[in-house]
Order: structure tokens, then C-alpha cells, then sequence
């Protein structure tokens, strides 16, 4: 079995003291900010990637995607006690979770999250490992003009399910690839867009971007807000379910952790994305669906595991192709190059260890996610009230310090501070930062790709649609984007946005 | 003709603008060939595609169809004490040191708060500034001039 010792030596891998260390870390901190509310996987990984330059690759990777799941089970906290949603995918774990609480039923909620989160977990490791081969495989057939379509059918896929105006994604999108273009062209060595600044010939610090994006302007729109919470932080009891629970809760765990596992691989899919499909689903075929929104425990159960599948599955483009389907793993990508490590399927063969390192270390950090969660509850649940005035200025802090320390300038924090305030209009404007953040990945090696294949066809535009794989993509792309635009499509896509 | 969403019209003309700026700019360099593509070819064509993009939102917010909405009220202290902090920090970093400057930060951008207490804030700038130096400073040994120059100098 192949599997087995590629499973094993990832394993003997994740297991170092070292790694562990690092694993733990990643967790704690994902808990910790998937508990706060205002303060996202997103801006936390930005945050600590120049800390991570002393790292070995795979300890960093290990840390960063522990952050990203961590966060996960982190979030259902809040969303249960507190009815804020810690991380934009426990939004419909507070409809059901928070009422649970109510009745005094919150020790069994955060249970069942628990408990749901880590079977979750544990399912999409395996579907992670076990997919990653032949996708890799696959991979390896692809020339420059099916890279090239294959990321316009992740950017398509990505706006398509996310929330909002269709033509303003696409168009953030594009935007975000431009951005990506400005510094020095690698073919021609030409400095684009740079304005004879010579921070700019670098390009622009993606780091800066998304912390500025999605920290800064993600504060100046909280702070809007006063603060107003119901709590029932004191309530916190009996964890254990009683049998008549447990029955429910297993088969909306099963379900969530398929549809989970399925969407986390699509582009954009993920783990809000999982989270709100695994609850219509809930919701539309329990036979106790009158309960629902009146502390069903089918509503917990069901997109917490969703949720934590799919940002575990959502690894598998990235370390298979190298596509990132969302814009956490579009940091990803950007902890990897910092690494030396091209994302694509050459990592598993070159660099076995840490690819199957990080799958392992994930199993891993599951494990230590229900420890930390369930019997640890006490300890995070102090934690909320700390007030935001206090937690803010510390967000500040730690963005500063990350973005001055990735080139020890300080032009990053300006424009850290500029991508604070044009992430703040674009919220007043409707238009939302995520696709905007992957375009930005992508641009260059969309770019790249597409030279490439007109070089190979020696210009003939004809490349992409005469190969049958990049056909097959932009089709698949094409049919995405009609099948949103029908009519009937379109409500339903509407309404499923508007409980946000 | 009248302007229905005021989000859509807003945006659309941004990024109509920016579109043209950055496939203006792409003008001044080499465009290449198709098969030989220069710096300029790929920018160029996706700043007219923002255009058209953009033009398309724009239109769609006169439309009758579209739904009404306003653009929300900004809230500019919060903005310009949080801005400004950070910029402040960047400027009175190399001088001042870590210590202080985290202060200065920590100072300004309580002040976008509407709760502001004088009390509470100093002993949250004295934590962060512990937490800062014993995990980036201490731990993981990155640079930083830690206190003010004339200081150490």
C-alpha cells in the first residue's frame, strides 16, 4: 500500500518535537482568533507569515494550516454563546447553536460542534490523502494553456458561489490581477507600474494587501458598530448529549462531512460556503425541521462538520495543482514562495515530506483542536470578554509588526495603511476584497501561462480551445457562468445570501 | 435616466477609471507580438476588460431594474485615528524604538474608539508592548530598533 507509507512518513514527520510544537501553536491560535469575532483566519495568517521566515518550510506550513481549520472550531464558540459569528462560516451555527444555548443547552452544542469538527476532520485527511496522487498525476498533463484555463475557471468558480453582485467579482477579480502585474516583468525585465518607486519594483507585498483588506478595513467597519451581546458565558454546563442527541446528531455529521469534502475541493468553494449548504440541506430534509431556528441540534451538527471538512479538502487544489481555491489558500500559496516551494504537483514528489507532513500534522492538530475545545471550553470563553476597544489596538500592534518585519521598510506599513482604506471603500461600495485577493495571487502566473502558450501556438489564440483539456475548462467555466445568470438560479443564489 | 443603486454607479465608474489608467500606462510599454507578447500586452487587455466591466455596473445601477440603495455614511474619525496611527508608526518607528512607538499606536488608535479610558489603555499598550518584545523581539529574534536612537546612540 503505497498509501500507507506515504501516510506513515508523514507521520514520522508531523510527529517531531519540532513539528508538534508548531502544530499546537497553529491550533491554539486558531482557536483563539476563531473565537474573537472581527478577526479572520485571513488577516491572522497574513499577520504571521514574515514570522515564519525563521521556520523550517514544513513547521511554517504546519503552523498556518492549523490556524486555518483551528479556526473552525474556534468560531462555533462564539457563535453558540455569544450569537456572533467568530468566522464567517459558523454564521448559521449561531441560528441554531445560539438558541441551543437559550434553553441551556449550550455545553451539549459546543459538543456537538466538537465532536462534528473532528470527525469532519479526520474524513477529509483521508479524502485529502487519498486524492492527492492521482490529482498530482493529472496535473503533470497539463501545459501553459490548460494552466491558463484552469485558473479562469477557478477565479469563475470563485465569484459564482460567493455572495453578492456577479459583474462586480469579475471585475474585482481583474482588478486584483492587475495589481498583481505591477513590479518588474520577469520576461523583459521591465519595471511595471512602478512610478520609479523603488519599493514598487518588487511589486506589490501581498502580505500588505490582505492584512490591509482584511485587517484594517475590517476594523474601521467594526468600530462603526457599538458593541451590543447577549451572552451566556456563565451557562456553560453539562457537555455531555443524552442518547436521544446522540441519535440526531450522526447522520447530519455524515452529511455535512460529504457535502463538506466535496465542496472545499471546487474553487471557491470552502469553508463558509460549506457551512451554509450543509444547513439548507439540514434544514430542508430533517424530519424535525420545524425546530430548526429554535435550537435544532441537526443545525449545529451539520455545518460545523461541513465547515471543517471543507477547509481541509480545500488543501487539495492547492498542493495538487497549485491553484488556490479560496483566499486563505492564496496565502498559502504565498507562505510556500517564501519558502522556495513552487505549489503544484511537483511538491508531493519533490518534497515528500512535508507534503505528506502537512496532511499528517492536520489529523494531528484535530486531535488537539477537541482537547483544546471541550474540556478547555473555560479558558476561551474568558477570552470574550475582553472588549474591543482592548482587542483592536492589538490587532493593529500585531499587523505592524508583521507587515515592517517582511521587508524591514516601513513603505509597507503606508501602503498596508492605503490597502486599509480602499478595503474600507470598497465595503461601503459593495464590492468585497476575497476575489480581489486571489486575482491578486493569481495575476502573475496567469500571465505567465498565457505567454507561454502564445509562444508555444506561436500566436494563434486558437491554443485554448483546441486542446481538450483547456477546452473542457473554459467550457466548464462558461457553464458556471450561465447557469448563475438563469433567472431561477439567480433568486435562489439570493435568497441563500441573504440570511448574511 | 436616474441613478437607481448608488453602490453599482460608484464602483462601476471606479473601476471604468482605473481600467483606463492601467491600460494607459500599459500603452507606454512594449506591446510585442501575440506570439512574442511584451510587458505591455496582458495589462492592456485586462484594463480595457475592467472598462468594460465597469461600464456594465455603471449602466446596470440606471437601470429600472436594479434595486435601490445609498452609499453608506463613512465614519472618517474612525478612519483617519486608525490610518493615522499606523502611518505614525511607520514614520516614528527608526527614531523612537519599538517601545514608544507602540505606544504612539496604541494611543492614536484608541482614540477611534468610542470608549475611550485613559486608564485602560495604558495598561493595554504596556501588555502588548510585554507580548510584543518577548515574541518578536525575544523569541523570534527578529530586528528591530527597540528603543528610541538617541538612546542607544
Amino acid at each position: 500500500m503505497e498509501l500507507l507509507d506515504n501516510l506513515a512518513l508523514g507521520f514520522s514527520t508531523a510527529l517531531t518535537l519540532q513539528n508538534l510544537a508548531y502544530c499546537l501553536i497553529g491550533c491554539v491560535l486558531g482557536t483563539l482568533i476563531g473565537v474573537l469575532p472581527g478577526l479572520g483566519p485571513i488577516a491572522t495568517i497574513a499577520m504571521l507569515l514574515p514570522a515564519t521566515y525563521a521556520l523550517p518550510p514544513v513547521a511554517a506550513l504546519i503552523m498556518l494550516a492549523g490556524i486555518y481549520y483551528g479556526a473552525q472550531y474556534g468560531g462555533s464558540t462564539t457563535a453558540i454563546l455569544v450569537n456572533i459569528p467568530g468566522e464567517s462560516s459558523s454564521v448559521v451555527t449561531a441560528i441554531d447553536g445560539y438558541q441551543m444555548a437559550r434553553r441551556g443547552r449550550a455545553g451539549v452544542a459546543l459538543f456537538t460542534a466538537g465532536v462534528g469538527s473532528f470527525f469532519a476532520g479526520c474524513v477529509a485527511t483521508l479524502v485529502l490523502a487519498a486524492f492527492a496522487a492521482p490529482l498530482s498525476e493529472l496535473a503533470f498533463k497539463f501545459g501553459p494553456a490548460e494552466y491558463f484555463s484552469l485558473m479562469v475557471l477557478g477565479l469563475i468558480g470563485a465569484v459564482v458561489l460567493a455572495s453578492g453582485s456577479l459583474i462586480k467579482a469579475i471585475a474585482m477579480i481583474v482588478l486584483g490581477l492587475l495589481l498583481g502585474l505591477v513590479g518588474t516583468d520577469v520576461n523583459s525585465g521591465t519595471a511595471r507600474y512602478s512610478f520609479d518607486i523603488p519599493e514598487l519594483t518588487d511589486g506589490i507585498g501581498f502580505v500588505a494587501v490582505a492584512m490591509g483588506m482584511f485587517g484594517f478595513a475590517e476594523i474601521m467597519t467594526n468600530l462603526e458598530q457599538k458593541e451590543n451581546r447577549e451572552t451566556f458565558l456563565d451557562k456553560v454546563s453539562s457537555l455531555w448529549p443524552n442518547k436521544e442527541d446522540f441519535k440526531r446528531m450522526i447522520p447530519p455529521i455524515l452529511r455535512g462531512t460529504t457535502i463538506g469534502s466535496l465542496l472545499g475541493v471546487l474553487p471557491g468553494g470552502g469553508a463558509a460556503l460549506a457551512s451554509f449548504a450543509a444547513y439548507s440541506l439540514e434544514k430542508k430534509t430533517s424530519k424535525y425541521s420545524a425546530e430548526f431556528g429554535k435550537g435544532a441540534i441537526e443545525g449545529v451538527a451539520g455545518p460545523e462538520s461541513a465547515n471543517n471538512a471543507a477547509a481541509q479538502t480545500s488543501f487539495i487544489p492547492l498542493l495538487t495543482l497549485g491553484i488556490p481555491p479560496n483566499a486563505v489558500m492564496a496565502l498559502m500559496v504565498g507562505a510556500m514562495t517564501i519558502h522556495n516551494i513552487q505549489p503544484g504537483p511537483q511538491v508531493m514528489s519533490s518534497n515528500p515530506a512535508l507534503f505528506w507532513g502537512l496532511i499528517a500534522s492536520m489529523w494531528i492538530g484535530n486531535l488537539m483542536l477537541i482537547v483544546l475545545n471541550l474540556p478547555m471550553i473555560g479558558v476561551w470563553v474568558k477570552l470574550l470578554t475582553i472588549p474591543y476597544k482592548h482587542l483592536y489596538p492589538a490587532i493593529l500592534v500585531f499587523c505592524c509588526i508583521g507587515v515592517y518585519t517582511v521587508n524591514n521598510t516601513t513603505f509597507d506599513i503606508y501602503l498596508t495603511a492605503g490597502f486599509g482604506v480602499i478595503g474600507y471603500l470598497f465595503t461601503k461600495l459593495g464590492c468585497e476584497g476575497a476575489p480581489l485577493l486571489l486575482g491578486f495571487v493569481l495575476g502573475p502566473m496567469m500571465e505567465e501561462n498565457f505567454r507561454r502558450a502564445m509562444l508555444l501556438a506561436r500566436g494563434d489564440f486558437s491554443v485554448f480551445f483546441t486542446r481538450p483539456l483547456s477546452l473542457g475548462l473554459l467550457i466548464a467555466a462558461a457553464v458556471l457562468v450561465v447557469i448563475v445568470t438563469l433567472p431561477a438560479v439567480k433568486k435562489t443564489r439570493e435568497e441563500a445570501f441573504v440570511e448574511e | 435616466m436616474q441613478i437607481r443603486s448608488q453602490k453599482d454607479f460608484a464602483s462601476g465608474l471606479m473601476f471604468v477609471v482605473i481600467g483606463i489608467i492601467f491600460a494607459y500606462v500599459a500603452t507606454t510599454y512594449n506591446m510585442g507580438t501575440t506570439a512574442k507578447m511584451g510587458p505591455g500586452f496582458f495589462p492592456f487587455w485586462l484594463g480595457i476588460v475592467l472598462a468594460i466591466l465597469g461600464a456594465i455596473v455603471t449602466m446596470g445601477a440606471l437601470s429600472k431594474k436594479s434595486e435601490k440603495d445609498q452609499i453608506p455614511k463613512w465614519d472618517w474619525p474612525s478612519v483617519l485615528w486608525v490610518t493615522g496611527s499606523v502611518v505614525l508608526f511607520g514614520v516614528v518607528l527608526a527614531d523612537l524604538g519599538l517601545v514608544l512607538s507602540l505606544f504612539v499606536l496604541v494611543f492614536i488608535s484608541a482614540m477611534a474608539s468610542h470608549e475611550f479610558h485613559w486608564k485602560g489603555t495604558v495598561v493595554n499598550a504596556v501588555i502588548l508592548n510585554v507580548i510584543a518584545y518577548v515574541a518578536f523581539v525575544w523569541g523570534l529574534k527578529l530586528q528591530f530598533q527597540v528603543w528610541p536612537s538617541f538612546f542607544t546612540a
